[in-house]
């Protein structure tokens, strides 16, 4: 869903203008030419995230000795400017999807207090399929995020952080909630955290596993104990978000990411992948490859090498390569062809008509089903749509009918075309970006698979007679 | 649950509905220019790009949003085409920025609500030829004027369309819900307008309904609201199920007066029978919404009707007769019966033009023994001041109270669309409420001082402790309303001079020298007429002088009874319905009721307004100042008018506020009034108590929803409900 959001924002940096202080979109990022020509990969040095595999202890002491918690306090000395400033710098965009400039997101929490408290919000409702990767930082390296959690809420003198945590990550709530016990034990978060004065609380509410409570507004309402249907934008959770109180909401990896920002330095950071798409990133890599697997690796690493590199290619080789969904379920797909070229950040997978998403990877070979794969996560879609807002509700549920009778191919070559239409009658008409990510990958199917619809459909009226719809439509 | 002290800062005021945009331009108070389809307009900021489209007359569609309750912003018909940005808005949430271009008839925004129309009705049943909205149907219009004009529903075909189980909420409203196009808007009122927050949603995506999660009644008097509300047929009105189309009724503006608030309405009738009855927008009384009672009692005006003259006959049972015969008869007893012993009475219901005429009729024969069945102090400025008996405040200002007092009232009953600006004013301006009487439920919070009527005294005399009296004292626009019903018992005369005490003294500290605060809210339609014309409230003294002859013009109440009259006495009944005043009548002359003549009635605010006949009155009933003026012929009284202006026009002689219809006036004389009650403050020990405690009590509470079996349905499942568990 997150995923969704990237195309909108994307498309529409001109009209960002219309939505007050986002206008400064482009300055943040854009302070490197690209002088880079390869990316990845990255070399151990450089790795975030140390205990992605859980070899090591996870708990404090062990991420005490990978360098977590190493002079917070002097990060947080540092002050909110600083802070911001070197998240700017590091042109750090969000990690769940969106790819919002993080240091801008934070400065928008800098306006004079009005007496309202501020909360962060971590969004750990990792629900999109495909993706892994925030649950492996919440079991393997929590005090990543618990720390960075301090950063972020000092950066935006937030009171409090509440960590949104899917239902159906068990242990990955356990070990999070250790690891804040351990961390308030040791004074690094609670009453003047890591001695610096500053007081910040840290909370986990599990959700209750709706996919939907996702997205930022529905997420705070459940938080808040009301069903998890998105809220109308503006008002923006910067300005009334959590119970009312100016809130950022942030991915886990993006919150994650920060301490190490902070102590190496955002121009480290930015030293990896493309202007503009700068950074390392968790890649979660699923489906028909030899050897599936989280990894991170710098941004702007080309999609084909990525594979082949960390996940032992294709089963049965690159040529068996059908499609590839590269950002998660919600972002369109794109074929064998497309692949070989296209570039793993954001800007990269825009060129090709998708979106980069979370980073997860889908490899679907020759053997897959594609029509039917669509289907599947459209059926997703209209069972996790929340009902509130008309094109949603109706047009996926109608989608995933229609779909389903391409998969026999019981259909007519005309209704192509018309759930062409309906996809488009959906996307950017809702309140949030699930209808978005409903409509994206019929979208990429029809784009890119159109022959194959139709030669179901030839088969099926080859072996049945003229489909009823043939009559009908 | 609404207002929690966020929701009450943030989410609901005003100013917040939009804090960027609001934040963004509350420095310069100036308005913003916006353009719609290239005309230019000038809104303050904060408005809604559906509202300054509306201020150009350029109407958006929706079918979510309402004026009156929060935005939802789900339906996404009112998507428009704002320049600038890649995707379409949705207007009715969306506020105006300075310089926004929105187009509303662009490509991109028909092709929007083309759209969403094709989404509204790919489940929506094809089922209008039997739906009872049709014709009044939002969806069926709109789809008409912004639908495609081709079906693409081949999917029907294959797997039919979705079906939703209908739910059953009570006696008075109907549920299709497979029709249901869930708007939330029956949602959004239950819980901000009415107070229930039964209804919600339950499921999710196409599986989402609408209802009220375990299924239980809407408790809730103001629950017809919405069927109104609903823009399609998943909610109707239970009683009118499958009558009549809209457009084969006669639609006749008038006025309820079931309850003192006088609430707007338009009466619905074919064939001189009365349909339905609707409420007609007035901002000042009754907004847009109308209570239960008002809505649904019509039935009762084709049941127990009185449809002929009758005389009791030797054994004493009513007989038919013509209406020579019983004039004569009732003329009979009015000569001979000497002036002293003559009591003339007038009810609940009846209109002024046949209160006055009585009047005019009991004088000229020498009786001054003219009362109402209601008492109400005499003592003191007694009815002669109308500031005395009035809601000095008017119903509209009530929203911008910052406190009011409820002395002895159950409002939520007694006047529910009175209670509705009270939580309209708590929920939306902070007001806080605070009750002295009998512990109701008025669907907000307040805080109970207790049931004694001395705790009037002690805040009236500055003596009580309680912090009630700070926050009075404390706040700007104080409200105090006192309930008429506190007045009938012998502390009556001191509890009102306190209560004068009390808002008077409040009153004179404010600096807004405008505002009312004192307010007495009476029970009935006719009351305040009656009053106004000098009719004597109560009727306790003249009962104890055995009158001879007592003509009672609809006098239901129960007040006088065949016990308290002297053997030999005769009792004249004039009304509409055959209830407890018929019962003990002698002669009985059929009248009308409100849907079938044109009346003045006085409101609780002491605003005239006039009802229009919707249909003839049943039989050989007739209007009822006509009646009078026959009778006054034959007891050789003449009335000097001879039709409806002039009878106006007497009553503009005795009252001139009373023909300048929808007209209030101000009320002054306050501090006279107060000065003449200081002599009554005497000690007060009794507990207040009302009588409409619970919604059972409130369906039935005169003749005409006595009447009514849809009213007795309303009680049986009212009760029936409680029983439950849910």
């Amino acid at each position: 869903m997150a995923g969704a959001l990237a195309r909108i924002i994307h498309g529409s940096k001109n009209q960002l203008g219309f939505v007050g202080p986002l206008v400064t979109v482009n300055n943040g990022s854009v302070r490197f030419q690209q002088t880079k020509t390869s990316f990845g990969p990255l070399a151990d040095s450089d790795r975030i995230f140390t205990n992605l595999y859980g070899r090591h202890d996870w708990r404090l002491r062990g991420a005490l000795q990978r360098g977590d918690w190493y002079k917070t306090k002097d990060i947080i000395l540092k002050g909110t400017d600083w802070i911001v400033n070197e998240l700017k710098t590091s042109g750090l965009r969000g990690r769940g999807g969106a790819g919002f400039p993080t240091g801008m997101k934070w400065s928008f929490m800098n306006k004079p207090s009005d007496g309202r408290p501020k909360y962060l919000v971590v969004n750990a409702d990792e629900g999109e399929p495909g993706t892994c990767k925030d649950r492996e930082i919440m079991r393997h390296d929590p005090h990543k995020l618990v720390e960075g959690c301090l950063i972020a809420g000092a950066a935006m003198g937030a009171q409090a952080a509440y960590i949104y945590i899917r239902g159906e990550f068990y242990n990955e709530a356990s070990n999070l909630q250790v690891a804040i016990a351990e961390a308030y034990q040791a004074g690094l978060i609670g009453k003047n955290a890591c001695g610096s004065g500053y007081n910040f609380d840290v909370f986990v509410h599990r959700g209750a596993g709706a996919y939907i409570c996702g997205e930022e507004t529905a997420l705070i309402e459940s938080i808040e104990g009301k069903q998890g249907k998105p809220r109308l934008k503006p008002p923006f959770p910067a300005d009334v978000g959590l119970f009312g109180c100016p809130t950022t909401v942030n991915n886990v990896e993006t919150i994650a990411v920060s301490p190490t920002i902070c102590r190496r330095g955002g121009s480290w950071f930015a030293s990896f992948g493309r202007p503009r798409n700068s950074g390392t990133k968790l890649f979660n890599i699923s489906g028909h490859v030899n050897t599936p697997c989280t990894v991170e690796e710098e941004m702007s690493i080309p999609l084909k090498e990525l594979i082949e590199r960390h996940a032992g290619g294709v089963c049965g080789g690159w040529d068996n390569l059908l499609a590839i969904i590269p950002g998660g379920s919600s972002t369109p797909l794109i074929p064998k062809d497309v692949c070989e070229t296209a570039i793993m950040d954001f800007d990269g997978l825009v060129a090709v008509q998708t979106s980069l998403g979370t980073a997860a990877i889908i490899v679907m070979d020759k053997s897959t089903d594609i029509v039917k794969a669509i289907a599947r996560l459209i059926m997703f879609y209209k069972h996790e749509s929340c009902g509130q807002c008309t094109p949603c509700r109706e047009g996926v549920s109608w989608m995933n009918k229609i779909i389903y009778r391409f998969v026999e191919g019981n259909a007519s070559p005309k209704e192509i075309d018309m759930l062409w239409e309906i996809s488009k009658q959906i996307e950017g008409h809702t309140i949030c970006a699930l209808g978005d990510g409903a409509a994206w990958p019929v979208q990429g199917l029809i784009r890119h698979f159109r022959p194959e619809l139709e030669r179901r459909m030839a088969a099926y009226a080859a072996a049945h007679g003229p489909s009823l719809a043939e009559r009908l439509y | 649950m609404l207002r929690q002290p966020l929701t009450r800062a943030l989410a609901l005021s005003p100013s917040r509905v939009a804090p960027l945009a609001a934040r963004k331009f509350a420095a310069q108070a100036d308005k913003v220019e916006v353009f719609i389809d290239d005309k230019p307009v000038y809104v303050p900021p904060g408005t809604t790009v559906l509202q300054a489209a509306a201020e150009i007359g350029v109407e958006i569609p929706r079918f979510c949003y309402h004026e009156r309750l929060a935005v939802a912003g789900n339906c996404r018909m009112c998507l428009v085409e704002v320049e600038k940005s890649p995707k379409p808005v949705a207007a009715c949430a969306m506020p105006v920025m300075k310089g926004m271009r929105v187009k509303t008839n662009s490509d991109l925004t028909r092709k929007a609500r083309e759209g969403v129309m094709e989404f509204l009705l790919v489940n929506h049943p094809l089922d209008c030829p039997i739906c009872d909205q049709g014709g009044e149907c939002d969806l069926q219009d709109q789809s008409m004027a912004f639908g495609s004009d081709k079906s693409r529903f081949t999917d029907i075909h294959f797997s039919g369309k979705r079906a939703v189980e209908d739910k059953d909420v009570g006696p008075l409203i109907k549920t299709i819900m497979t029709r249901c196009i869930h708007c939330t808007r029956c949602i959004r009122f239950a819980s901000e307008v009415a107070g229930v927050d039964d209804f919600g949603t339950t499921g999710r995506g196409t599986d989402m309904q609408v209802g009220t999660y375990v299924e239980k009644m809407f408790l809730s008097e103001l629950s017809g609201n919405i069927i109104d509300l609903c823009p399609v047929g998943a909610l109707t009105s239970k009683p009118y199920s499958f009558a009549a189309r809209p457009w084969e009724t006669r639609r006749i503006d008038s006025v309820d007066v079931l309850d003192p608030l006088g609430s707007n309405i338009v009466v619905a009738t074919r064939t001189n029978e009365v349909l339905r009855i609707l409420p007609r927008t007035n901002e000042e009384i009754n907004e847009e919404w109308l209570s239960d009672k008002s809505r649904f009692a019509c039935d009762g005006l084709k049941r127990q009707r009185l449809v002929t003259p009758m005389i009791a006959d030797s054994r004493g049972n009513l007989t038919p007769v013509e209406w020579e015969e019983a004039i004569v008869a009732a003329a009979t007893a009015l000569r001979d019966c000497p002036p002293d012993k003559l009591l003339v009475v007038g009810g609940d219901l009846a209109d002024a033009e046949s209160l006055v005429a009585l009047k005019d009729l009991a004088n000229r024969l020498g009786s001054e023994a003219v009362c109402t069945e209601h008492y109400f102090p005499l003592d003191g400025a007694g009815t002669d001041l109308r500031s005395s008996y009035l809601l000095n405040t008017k119903i509209a200002n009530v929203e911008d109270a910052d406190f009011v007092l409820l002395i002895g009232t159950n409002v939520r009953f007694e006047a529910p669309l009175l209670n509705a600006r009270i939580r309209k004013a708590f929920i939306h301006k902070e007001t806080d409420v605070a009750l002295i009487g009998p512990k109701v439920d008025l669907t907000y919070e307040y805080t109970h001082v207790g049931d004694s009527a001395s705790i009037v005294k002690d805040l009236a005399t500055g003596t009580s402790s309680h912090e009630v009296l700070k926050r009075l004292e404390n706040s700007k626009r104080p409200v105090v309303i006192l309930g008429a019903d506190q007045l009938k018992t012998s502390e009556g005369p001191a509890l009102l001079a306190y209560t004068q005490e009390l808002a008077l003294s409040l009153q004179d500290k404010l600096e807004n020298k405008e505002w009312k605060v004192l307010n007495v809210l009476q029970r009935t339609a006719s009351q305040v007429a009656a009053m106004d014309l000098g009719y004597k409230p109560g009727v306790g003294e003249m009962l104890q002088k055995g009158p001879k002859v007592v003509f009672m013009l609809g006098a239901d109440a129960g007040v006088i009874t065949r016990e308290n009259l002297p053997k030999d006495c005769v009792v004249i009944y004039q009304g509409h319905h055959g209830d407890a005043g018929a019962s003990i009548a002698d002669i009985v002359l059929a009248g009308a009721a409100y849907t079938e003549k044109n009346g003045t009635y006085v409101n609780a605010e002491g605003r005239a307004q006039q009802t229009l006949p919707a249909v003839t009155p049943p039989g050989k009933a007739r209007e009822d100042w006509k009646i009078i003026r026959a009778l006054s012929e034959v007891v050789g009284a003449r009335l000097p008018y001879d039709n409806l202006e002039e009878v106006r026009a007497r009553l503009a002689e005795v009252c001139p506020s009373m023909v300048s219809y929808g007209d209030v006036q101000n009320n002054n004389y306050f501090a006279q009034a107060r000065a003449l009650a200081q002599s009554l403050q005497k000690p007060v020990s009794g507990t207040l108590d009302v009588q409409l405690k619970q919604l059972e009590d409130f369906f039935m509470t005169d003749s005409i929803s006595r009447a009514s079996p849809t009213m007795a349905k309303c009680v049986q499942a009212v009760i029936k409900q409680k029983q439950s568990p849910y």
